[in-house]
């Protein structure tokens, strides 16, 4: 099937999904965050990569911590970023989605980091904006959330080496999650043997098997000697009503505490994309303890988001 | 109604060595066919005293009898921003569909027997296509209180129905098909919970799980279907209903009927050609009410085409502008252009899978004549609602080609075969390529 991200030479012009990249376009998109955190490391944090152009960051939905690296990363390749919050503007006033769109554009837009409550928002923005500009999903719907699952790509590539031999468990609200989704098209695609997704029934989606997971419904044998534990946020939505009974019956089962994390292997790590409940689906112990590499996600998540916007620009700049 | 009148103004009209298939009786044979007084009057023989004032040379070309479409949004009153009453009639004709129902859901609904006369003498002004009103079942389609279906079918209404409304209060339904039966009176039912639909907007599967959409499980349909056979047998209502989707619901309708009840159903074009993987990356063309489900749900609506068990295919007309597709798949507008897609996708089912020209033209005329409440023949008397089209000739769908309003549907850019060359109804040309 033709594939939207990808321009005829088959470079990565937008980034709107994990799902049908190649893996050398997942490579190349670590491997680049790699050379920014070195960069980082070594003290230098400004690149003119993205000098003179405009990055809109476009949150339809609320977010602090993605919107907030997006910027920070747009900001650190020179770029000059516009945050704008939608909910509160146009479209309460009956403009549409590609009205807004068209109306930065004409305001001189370069690339567009986007989320939307609805699942394919980003591809349909990707297929409407004017060549030459770039589009990034930062989260749309239940459907992709693809910057998220490479900076947990790149945060299990950098503690444990490589995915052919993992073992990786994916636990809680499947159904609603478009990390989890992101997640397991980029495991797979990367070669990971063993994927597996621990939830309740009410939390799974229809034949999420198809994507080639083993479904779990107990922590103690979805856990068993998994090298990467992802952890996934509970929404309030979901905590009481037809889903589920209650926060504590859902902890209770599929809260991440020391004990269940026992099942793991001893080198498991633990990841979050946050914000986290604490005491619903993680236990602070587990949060805070030396398992866990929710913090250094945060860090490596800018570096992955510099390598994106840099490569879907150049690529569009090409293009021009 | 002034009979001499319509006489006189009448041509008689001889259609000239065309392959007549009649799907009522099943016939297909060469044969000059004679019109006059807005009937057929004669077939391979001209009748005593007939006068050709008008010929057409029909070699080639197959003269059937007009399609007659269960299911087609006209978008007035109401909507006139999305379609009009001239554009579709004009639409129809050119998709040789003679006679329309159209579903009660305007705004406001045709829960009036009021609103139904002024509709139908609005189509008549306009001397197209026969247009049969599907009452409201409920006033305003609110699902509490019955409609006037009495006074509605003085007004011309065929058939009573809640568009794509259900009802969710049971003790509403059962009331209301105790009403119709007991005049005798047929409802046409989407059969669909609407609790289980909740927010959903496409097929509960692996396709809508890949995607992140939200979906519509297959048993909010046979729940729904179990629901209403079971207030069939204790109502004795006359019951139809209107587009199933899936396979299982397609099992429940065979079964009912296999128990004879009185059940009849159609499927719409759109799901006897297209599945849930066909949305692709979140192609709004194909988001419909009910949703296209898997592709052993569209085999076995296929299958229970073949074997009888769904009796007819209707369009679902749904004019959409580009202002209602250009959204997030969830929040596009349901539906697509069909009365100029009916024929020639019917034709491509029928070729492929090995369905008989009469046979297939049968779902989409005859058949569904029947459930109007008229007889659609190509025999001596019968109504001179004829459609003559090319059955090899392809056409390209664009936007251009289309004369309804609406302009979107998932075969833009198609090529198919089968292209209206007459269209005649009451004896009267009023669509010619």
């Amino acid at each position: 099937m033709y594939n939207p991200q990808l321009n005829a030479q088959g470079e990565l012009v937008h980034l709107l999904t994990t799902e049908g990249l190649p893996r050398r376009i997942l490579t190349q998109i670590l491997d680049r965050a790699g050379e920014f955190m070195a960069e980082v490391d070594a003290g230098n944090k400004k690149f003119p990569t993205l000098a003179g152009r405009s990055v809109f960051n476009l949150f339809f939905e609320n977010s602090t911590r993605t919107r907030t690296t997006f910027e920070i990363a747009a900001k650190r390749l020179s770029a000059d970023v516009t945050s704008l919050n939608i909910q509160a503007s146009s479209t309460a006033k009956g403009e549409t989605l590609l009205d807004t769109i068209h109306n930065l554009e004409a305001m001189g837009a370069d690339l567009f980091v986007v989320r939307h409550a609805q699942s394919g928002a980003a591809h349909l923005i990707a297929q409407h904006v004017k060549p030459g500009i770039a589009v990034v999903n930062a989260g749309d719907g239940r459907h992709a959330h693809p910057t998220q699952a490479l900076l947990d790509m790149y945060t299990i590539r950098h503690y444990k080496g490589d995915f052919t031999n993992l073992r990786v468990a994916i636990v809680g609200d499947i159904l609603h999650s478009r990390v989890a989704r992101s997640q397991i098209h980029a495991l797979s695609t990367l070669g990971c043997p063993e994927i597996r997704v621990i939830a309740p029934k009410t939390l799974l989606p229809t034949g999420i098997e198809s994507l080639g997971v083993h479904v779990y419904h107990d922590m103690a044998e979805g856990l068993a000697d998994v090298d990467v534990v992802a952890m996934l946020r509970l929404q309030n939505e979901r905590m009481s009503g037809a889903y589920l009974p209650s926060t504590q019956e859902f902890f209770k089962h599929y809260g991440l505490t020391e004990e269940k994390l026992g099942y793991a292997k001893p080198d498991a790590i633990v990841m979050h994309p946050g914000p986290m409940n604490r005491g619903v689906e993680i236990d602070s112990a587990v949060a805070d303890g030396e398992r866990a590499v929710i913090l250094p996600q945060v860090t490596f998540g800018i570096a992955v988001r510099m390598a994106v916007m840099e490569i879907v620009a150049n690529n569009q700049q090409q293009a021009r | 109604m002034n009979k001499t009148k319509i006489t006189r103004t009448m041509k008689q009209i001889v259609i000239r060595n065309g392959r007549l298939i009649d799907p009522l009786h099943g016939t297909d044979t060469v044969a000059d066919l004679f019109i006059a007084e807005g009937k057929i009057a004669g077939i391979g023989a001209a009748p005593a005293g007939f006068v050709a004032e008008d010929a057409i040379d029909a070699t080639g070309l197959v003269v059937t009898t007009g399609l007659v479409d269960l299911a087609a949004r006209l978008r007035e009153p109401g909507f006139e921003y999305k379609a009009t009453l001239e554009s579709e009639m004009a639409a129809a004709v050119a998709g040789g569909v003679t006679s329309i129902c159209c579903p009660p859901d305007t705004d406001p609904p045709l829960d009036k027997p009021g609103l139904v006369t002024m509709l139908r003498q609005r189509a008549k002004n306009h001397d197209l296509a026969r247009l049969y009103p599907v009452g409201a079942l409920t006033v305003g389609l609110n699902g509490r209180q019955i409609t006037e279906m009495a006074q509605l079918r003085e007004a011309g209404c065929v058939a009573f129905s809640q568009g794509d409304v259900p009802i969710a209060d049971l003790q509403v339904l059962y009331r209301a098909m105790q009403y119709a039966a007991n005049f005798g009176f047929a409802l046409r039912l989407r059969p669909e919970e609407a609790s289980l639909v909740n927010d959903g907007v496409a097929h509960d599967g692996e396709y809508a799980s890949r995607l992140g959409l939200t979906g519509i499980p297959v048993v909010a349909e046979t729940i729904a279907i179990a629901q209403i056979t079971q207030l069939m047998r204790a109502t004795g209502c006359r019951v139809h209903l209107a587009r199933v989707s899936s396979g299982a619901g397609v099992a429940l309708v065979r079964e009912a009927k296999q128990h004879g009840l009185p059940l009849t159903c159609d499927v719409d074009i759109n799901h006897v050609h297209l599945a849930d993987v066909d949305i692709g990356y979140f192609n709004s063309q194909y988001r419909f009410d009910p949703p296209l489900r898997g592709v052993r749900d569209r085999d076995a609506i296929v299958a229970g085409l073949i074997d009888g068990t769904i009796d007819a295919i209707c369009s679902d007309h749904s004019p959409v502008d580009d202002d209602g597709k250009l959204l997030p798949f969830a929040e596009a507008e349901r539906g697509a252009t069909g009365l100029e897609l009916l024929l020639p996708l019917t034709l491509a089912w029928a070729e492929r899978a090995g369905v008989s020209l009469p046979q297939a033209l049968a779902k989409v005329s005859s058949t569904p004549a029947a459930m109007v409440g008229f007889e659609a023949s190509l025999s001596i008397g019968a109504r001179a609602d004829l459609t003559v089209f090319d059955p090899d000739a392809s056409w390209r769908v664009t936007t251009d080609a289309l004369k309804s309003q609406g302009k979107n549907t998932p075969f833009l850019g198609y090529e198919l075969k089968g292209r209206v060359r007459h269209t005649l109804v009451k004896g009267k040309r009023v669509f010619d390529a």
